[in-house]
């Protein structure tokens, strides 16, 4: 019915952005407060993320009823769509940062303070006897005598389990799009177990790496990249795994037809993302 | 909603009056001005510090304000004028002009464009504050180098927060910038078709969206190596300082033409309109655009020379950055040839499109010159680097807005602008900005360093001179504001057209520009 629609859906007014904007304000100064250290820090930037959490519905919300309600054209839904793929760039770009700063920090930061290459000097004078190797906490060992994490076990598992769940995402998406909404509702379900159980794992992978292997996130360079990298791939799973909730529940109130399906598919493409951003992990983070 | 209300509520203006209306608004016209006011109120805020940092250097020695406050305002005012200044001006074009020129209703997602306008006040609010704070503003020069910058005092999570912010607005920004240009052009507009300023901002926003993320990161280690003991920039844990460089470069070097592309785009509308002629070499100008865009990512390392590179770097990052002499050097001569035989005149649009085409390439050719090694190594940190990136963003990317705003404020306000103050306006910058800059060559050539309160006796005459030039150029800078307000409120009626025989569907929509336009799209 929405796809019969000819003219562009201009909305007239709405308050969630500045709301949104107001919260993000909130936060960052919260945010600050509690690096700081002051005690209203956090309360601040909890108020913060209760504003957006409430925005999220304010503004979702209109949507969805919009697009029930039929108002947007074939046109729109392109526009979202890509918006979306814009977004997931933007996101591969933020990853992009922090895979760079592991290739440089393995490839020339560290073999640099040992010795080679324009790093002779930095050697002698500074650190000298400091053999380069990979995995490093760096030359006055920042954070102590640590063992690296391996990749058999858990993050083994763990990558099954993102590759599984991008499998049945997509199973899902067939179904939704041959109105299987039985198949559907299952796979998304299914997808949805397979990110928490995933997030569990991570958390089991983290206990283990503070408490049996002495890598913390100060653990020199080397803890540092492996944190930083997986704890924000974590961060995007949980947020992708929000999302999977969401959707789940809009399956279950009939919402989504064969051919109309933008909040699915925004979501199977966040999906997909974090799973190749994983892959990208497990090869450079854990096996390499 | 019945069709019949909808169709009257969209032939209405405003939805809502006082504050909410600017507040809620979803309108690209509401939110284009909004960006463009923002963008005047903050080119003030950073042009006073400006003017504090001027008046220091007027004489050797310390006379006005201490060395520390000094190094807040070099690195205030960077911020203010790069993300305060330039990119909401650019965007604010943007947003009155793109749905114009491609014949589209609104931007493509009206809500996300007023959630990236509102992001900004809010993020200046937490950047400004940090001069009120223990400790100051941030002092350690913009580019927000460790170990320097970790000694900023309280104020330093803000910073940071406030540059994710505007950076969430950047991107949001542009994303909605390209979905505009790809999904709403009018039919028959292909892209060979859109115009120039439409192609380079296209081309801008691929750039903020690949670039900003990567600042997003590279703070995000700034804050985790000081608050939550990573390593990233500590030789002692294996990472390296010089790494933080690396990767703001990645970001800062299409951050520079990010603050170019769209003036670019200005300049080449507004020749063809005052040569009466169309713009030569459509094709290469916007295979140009594209190759500057690409170049733009690798070549970062040009900021660096001195930290110690191996030579094989040395040399790669010197080569691709001369290459980018090339398409840049293509736009210049399609300026000139566009303008070669044209019947010229010089309205004020035109005056400022002419000198950012001379002065832009000053600072161009001074660009070339640090792009050599062996001469970047005696200039890196001097004066000469400050002269060079002030002539390429004050009469580059500053004029570029400035060509913008008077060309199309016809089409916004309903008015024509007092021709005769936009021409006082035009000289005493174009003057001024030459007195103001011009010496610092000389000054960075004879070795005086950047970021420095003081200075040795030898250097005061140009420092007097270029100091004299700042207060005249930003005093012209007040015409502005008057033209602004004056036209506004009034003057004689603008026609449709506005210029002689202009081309682009903006024109053909009523000047002022109705509340919505082109609610069914035109044909091209």
């Amino acid at each position: 019915m929405a796809n019969t629609k000819t003219d562009y859906y201009v909305p007239h007014g709405s308050p969630w952005p500045a709301v949104a904007s107001a919260s993000m304000f909130v936060m960052a100064l919260g945010g600050a407060l509690w690096l700081n250290g002051s005690d209203a820090g956090r309360a601040v930037l909890f108020l913060g993320l209760a504003g957006l959490i409430v925005m999220m519905f304010g503004w979702l919300g209109t949507v969805i009823r919009e697009n029930i309600a039929g108002l947007y054209s074939g046109q729109v839904d392109r526009s979202f769509r890509q918006g979306m793929a814009w977004f997931i760039f933007s996101e591969v770009m933020f990853f992009f940062g922090f895979f760079g700063a592991l290739f440089y920090a393995r490839t020339l930061a560290v073999p640099w303070l040992g010795g080679e290459g324009i790093g002779t000097g930095t050697n002698s004078v500074l650190w000298p006897g400091f053999e380069a190797d990979w995995p490093t906490n760096g030359p006055e060992a920042v954070g102590g005598s640590f063992e690296p994490m391996g990749w058999g076990g858990l993050p083994l598992l763990n990558t099954a389990l993102l590759l599984a769940s991008s499998v049945t995402i997509t199973i899902a998406h067939h179904a939704l799009k041959n109105s299987n909404r039985l198949r559907l509702n299952l796979f998304t379900l299914a997808t949805v177990v397979l990110g928490v159980a995933f997030l569990y794992f991570q958390v089991v992978e983290y206990v283990h790496a503070y408490q049996d292997l002495n890598l913390r996130l100060s653990t020199g360079i080397y803890g540092s990249t492996f944190f930083m990298l997986t704890g924000f791939h974590g961060a995007h799973v949980t947020l992708g795994a929000i999302m999977l909730i969401v959707t789940w529940l809009r399956i279950a109130r009939g919402h989504f037809t064969p051919n109309e399906h933008f909040g699915f598919q925004a979501v199977a493409w966040y999906w997909h993302f974090v799973d190749v951003v994983w892959v990208c992990l497990f090869i450079f983070v854990y096996v390499l | 909603m019945s069709e019949t209300t909808q169709a009257r509520e969209h032939h209405d203006g405003p939805h809502a009056t006082g504050i909410r209306r600017w507040l809620t608004t979803t309108n690209h016209k509401d939110i284009g001005t909004l960006y463009l006011v923002f963008s005047l109120v903050m080119f003030l805020v950073g042009g006073t510090m400006a003017l504090i940092i001027r008046s220091e250097l007027f004489q050797p020695g310390l006379q006005l304000v201490d060395p520390h406050f000094f190094n807040q305002m070099t690195t205030m005012h960077a911020l203010v004028m790069i993300f305060g200044a330039l990119m909401p001006a650019f965007v604010g074009l943007a947003n009155w002009q793109i749905p114009l020129m491609v014949g589209a209703p609104d931007m493509a997602l009206p809500r996300m464009n007023n959630w990236s306008f509102w992001i900004l006040p809010p993020a200046f609010l937490l950047l400004l504050a940090t001069l009120f704070m223990p400790g100051g503003a941030p002092a350690g020069g913009w580019t927000l180098y460790p170990p320097l910058i970790l000694q900023t005092g309280d104020a330093f999570p803000l910073v940071v927060f406030s540059l994710h912010l505007l950076g969430a607005s950047s991107i949001l920004g542009a994303i909605n910038i390209i979905v505009t240009i790809t999904n709403m052009r009018a039919p028959g507009m292909g892209f060979m078709k859109m115009p120039l300023f439409v192609w380079t901002w296209l081309i801008t926003a691929y750039l903020l969206i690949g670039a900003m993320p990567v600042l997003a990161g590279a703070i995000t280690m700034l804050l985790t190596d000081r608050y939550f003991g990573t390593s990233f920039f500590l030789a002692a844990g294996g990472g390296d300082p010089v790494m933080f460089q690396h990767i703001f470069w990645f970001f800062g070097h299409p951050e520079v033409y990010i603050l170019i592309l769209p003036a670019f785009g200005i300049i080449s509308q507004v020749i063809p309109t005052f040569a009466r002629k169309p713009l030569f070499g459509y094709t290469s100008m916007v295979v140009a655009t594209s190759a500057i865009a690409f170049l733009s990512y690798i070549v970062w390392a040009h900021h660096m020379f001195t930290t110690g590179m191996p030579q094989a770097g040395m040399l790669f990052f010197m080569i691709s950055t001369m290459f980018i002499a090339v398409p840049t050097g293509v736009k210049i001569f399609n300026w000139l040839a566009t303008l070669w035989r044209g019947s010229i005149s010089f309205e004020t649009p035109m005056l400022f499109a002419i000198a950012f085409v001379v002065l832009f390439t000053i600072g161009g050719f001074s660009g070339l010159m640090l792009a050599l090694v062996p001469a970047d190594i005696e200039y890196h940190d001097t004066y000469f680097v400050v002269a060079h990136f002030h002539y390429v963003l004050v009469p580059g990317a500053i004029f570029g807005v400035i060509a913008g705003v008077y060309y199309w404020l016809p089409k916004w306000t309903g008015h024509m602008y007092d021709e005769t103050l936009g021409k006082w306006h035009f000289w005493l910058s174009t003057i001024f900005v030459n007195v103001l800059f011009f010496p610092q060559h000389f000054l960075g050539l004879a070795s005086m360093p950047r970021r420095i309160p003081d200075y040795s006796v030898q250097f005061t005459e140009f420092n007097m001179i270029s100091t004299i030039g700042a207060f005249g150029f930003g005093l012209s800078q007040l015409l502005f504001v008057w033209m602004l307000i004056k036209c506004v409120k009034g003057g004689s009626r603008a026609s449709a057209e506005v210029w002689d025989q202009p081309q682009g569907l903006e024109w053909t929509v009523p000047s002022p520009a109705p509340y919505h336009t082109f609610e069914t799209a035109p044909r091209v």
